[in-house]
């Protein structure tokens, strides 16, 4: 007790001198500090420039030889001579298997994270939630694998030959779900990307509905809503901001995801009607024909991570327009 | 203290005996993977020396090199002499395999099955779309063949598989070369990719009414029902290793400048026609010579003992002709 107080009383002595130079110690900590976590921040902008640039590099001879008809050609010819290269298929293939597997994945992500967050009994919950961290767990060349050997046979035997006759003479559905069934397809490489997305959808989605107020939650209880109208008027409007962000994260893994897509998508150059022919992604073509390329075939291959880039950039920066218009709306 | 200098003493010498034990690195083709590794174990116990291969790809291979980031690269596709020349690189042939059809079609069992050149490519075409189509039925008489569509399997990776597989149909199918033409990747008119020879051997092996092509060590241990050809002479043939040596032993090395030869399609009544060998590159002037020397010395030695290990894992070695003329070039050209 009386070493604490003439300690004290020694700060006070120590007074108005020792106080400044705290201060301008604090300052400079601070300003340290500033510029670390700025210099950390910027650093992600000189990688991503360089990264860039360096695509470019790879890619001129191509851009040189294909300009704008790269984007527009369905050929892909490496064993031509000369070359000729168009992403038209891979783009396409990116494209459809990305939309698909995100129809898929985002009600049953929403789902599942309604259903764990607001309906679950509580014993329940853990074993859901693990399995669905479980998923995320899982190496993709294992999907690609279990596609392969399982989900594929599985859905070109029972699956594919079902939906084929469903929608026979059906104008436009009956070219999507054109046959023949195939172990290989756009179809079979969506629904593993689905499944793999999954966890993404849901464990943003869980973290955000917990973030519901629960006095939110319990007025609307309390003037008779029912769990569908609270979680459909009070839950999502609430956590939409969230729910999106996560979908986009999900969207981008699609987008980018290769070697489980590289397993089953049967890896053609063609655009064909039917989501059940073979096709490829930007992501599986490069993986498959790398290796072995060489010259104007592999600077049409970093010409096609480059277009992957700048496809998942389109994405990502139409998804931030499409918040900041829901958050003005909401803001009215 | 004094065990303590021991234990730090015997971790340097395993580091440096370890260290010594990787001098030869080497990375290219897959293909040949499986018999490299086996003569590495074989000739690590009988030498200590090791050797690290790494199967990347016979692209890679080649690019690593030229980088000389490896002692020897090897490729299943032959450099032309003039890249040799100016890459500064020697290359000659370590050993052979095969490429066989491989097909899914019930009832039908190994070798029961027979096609040609032309009704080959034509299937990889799509111009021939089912099985009872008149030119495999006129190829096949005595089977019955369904009136199911063919479906087509091929490699979706770059490969020295499909190098050769491409270069035989363009040989045999004018069609083909104008169309598709040949390359380690092609634009394929139809058909779905496999990665490897194990995913175009998994893929043949599950889905029914198929058609792909692998090299024969696959089709045998995944005991897939393989395919006779009609060869150059107009014999049919089945895929056996006599047929195999056959192939090899009409092709005209002595001539090959850089042993630049592609198997397929050999002259001779016994030949298998889609044979290839697989390659090894090296530095005619290496910067590191002792690594360069103990590479040579592996390779000597694999020639002479290794014929009989390449063969159980379905390889085919090198003629005995070859193998002297190798060696000479090796004394020419490498300076080590």
């Amino acid at each position: 007790m009386a070493d604490m107080a003439v300690q004290s009383t020694g700060m006070e002595a120590a007074g108005p001198y020792d106080r400044a130079r705290a201060l301008g110690a604090f300052k400079a900590g601070d300003t340290a500090f500033y510029w670390t976590t700025r210099a950390c921040a910027i650093s992600v902008l000189l990688i991503l420039g360089g990264i860039i640039l360096s695509l470019i590099v790879g890619a001129w001879p191509a851009i040189r030889e294909f300009g704008f008809s790269f984007l527009f050609t369905q050929r892909w010819a490496p064993a031509n001579d000369p070359p000729i290269l168009g992403a038209l298929g891979p783009i396409y293939g990116t494209l459809v298997t990305s939309i698909i597997a995100m129809v898929i994945a985002i009600p049953i992500g929403l789902g599942i994270a309604i259903f764990l967050t607001e309906l679950c009994p509580n014993w329940l919950r853990r074993p859901i939630g693990l399995a669905v961290e479980l998923l995320a767990g899982i190496p993709s060349i294992i999907y690609g694998m279990w596609g392969f050997f399982v989900l594929g046979p599985f859905m070109a035997n029972y699956m594919q030959p079902y939906m084929i006759r469903a929608f026979e003479g059906v104008p436009v559905l009956e070219t999507i779900f054109a046959g023949p069934p195939s172990y290989l397809s756009l179809f079979n490489a969506s629904l593993i990307l689905a499944i793999m997305v999954l966890p993404f959808i849901t464990a943003i989605s869980v973290d955000v509905f917990k973030t519901v107020p629960p006095v939110l939650k319990e007025a609307a209880y309390g003037v008779g809503c029912t769990t569908w109208e609270v979680v459909r008027s009070v839950v999502i409007p609430y956590t939409r901001v969230g729910v999106i962000g996560g979908i986009m994260l999900a969207l981008g893994r699609a987008l980018g995801e290769t070697m489980a897509v590289t397993f089953i998508i049967g890896n053609a150059f063609r655009i064909t009607g039917s989501i059940f022919s073979p096709g490829t992604t930007i992501s599986a073509a490069i993986a498959s024909e790398f290796a072995e390329s060489d010259g104007l075939h592999q600077s049409g291959l970093i010409l096609l991570g480059l277009l992957l880039f700048i496809l998942t950039f389109l994405v990502l920066t139409a998804a931030r327009l499409m918040l900041m218009r829901l958050e003005k709306k909401a803001g009215n | 203290m004094n065990f303590i200098k021991s234990i730090v003493a015997a971790g340097l010498v395993a580091a440096s005996t370890s260290a010594f034990a990787a001098d030869i690195t080497g990375a290219g083709a897959t293909f040949p993977f499986p018999v490299y590794s086996k003569w590495a174990d074989a000739y690590k116990k009988e030498t200590g020396n090791g050797l690290n291969y790494q199967s990347i790809g016979s692209g890679a291979g080649i690019k690593q090199i030229i980088a000389k980031t490896v002692t020897f690269g090897a490729t299943d596709a032959p450099l032309k002499p003039e890249q040799l020349d100016k890459e500064g690189l020697a290359q000659w042939p370590m050993v052979m395999g095969a490429i066989v059809p491989v097909v899914n079609l019930e009832g039908v069992k190994p070798g029961e099955m027979v096609f040609d050149g032309p009704t080959l490519a034509d299937i990889y075409l799509g111009k021939i779309k089912t099985w009872n189509d008149p030119a495999i039925a006129k190829l096949n008489p005595k089977l019955k063949l369904p009136t199911d569509a063919i479906t087509v399997v091929r490699r979706s990776d770059g490969s020295g598989t499909t190098f050769n597989f491409t270069d035989y149909l363009s040989k045999v199918s004018a069609d083909w070369k104008t169309k598709v033409g040949m390359g380690t990747a092609v634009e394929w008119p139809v058909g779905v990719g496999a990665k490897g020879n194990e995913g175009v051997a998994g893929n043949v092996g599950q889905t029914k009414n198929s058609i792909g092509y692998v090299e024969y060590a696959y089709a045998k241990q995944n005991k897939l029902t393989y395919a006779g050809l009609v060869n150059s002479a107009g014999k049919a043939v089945q895929p056996t290793i006599a047929a195999f040596q056959a192939a090899a032993a009409n092709a005209d090395w002595a001539k090959a400048k850089g042993y630049y030869l592609i198997l397929t399609n050999q002259p001779g009544e016994t030949s298998w026609p889609i044979t290839a060998a697989t390659f090894i590159l090296m530095h005619k002037e290496p910067t590191d010579k002792a690594a360069s020397a103990e590479a040579l010395k592996f390779f000597k030695w694999a020639f002479e003992k290794g014929d009989k290990m390449a063969e159980e894992l379905d390889y085919i070695p090198m003629p005995a002709s070859v193998v002297k003329q190798i060696e000479k070039t090796w004394s020419a050209d490498i300076k080590s």
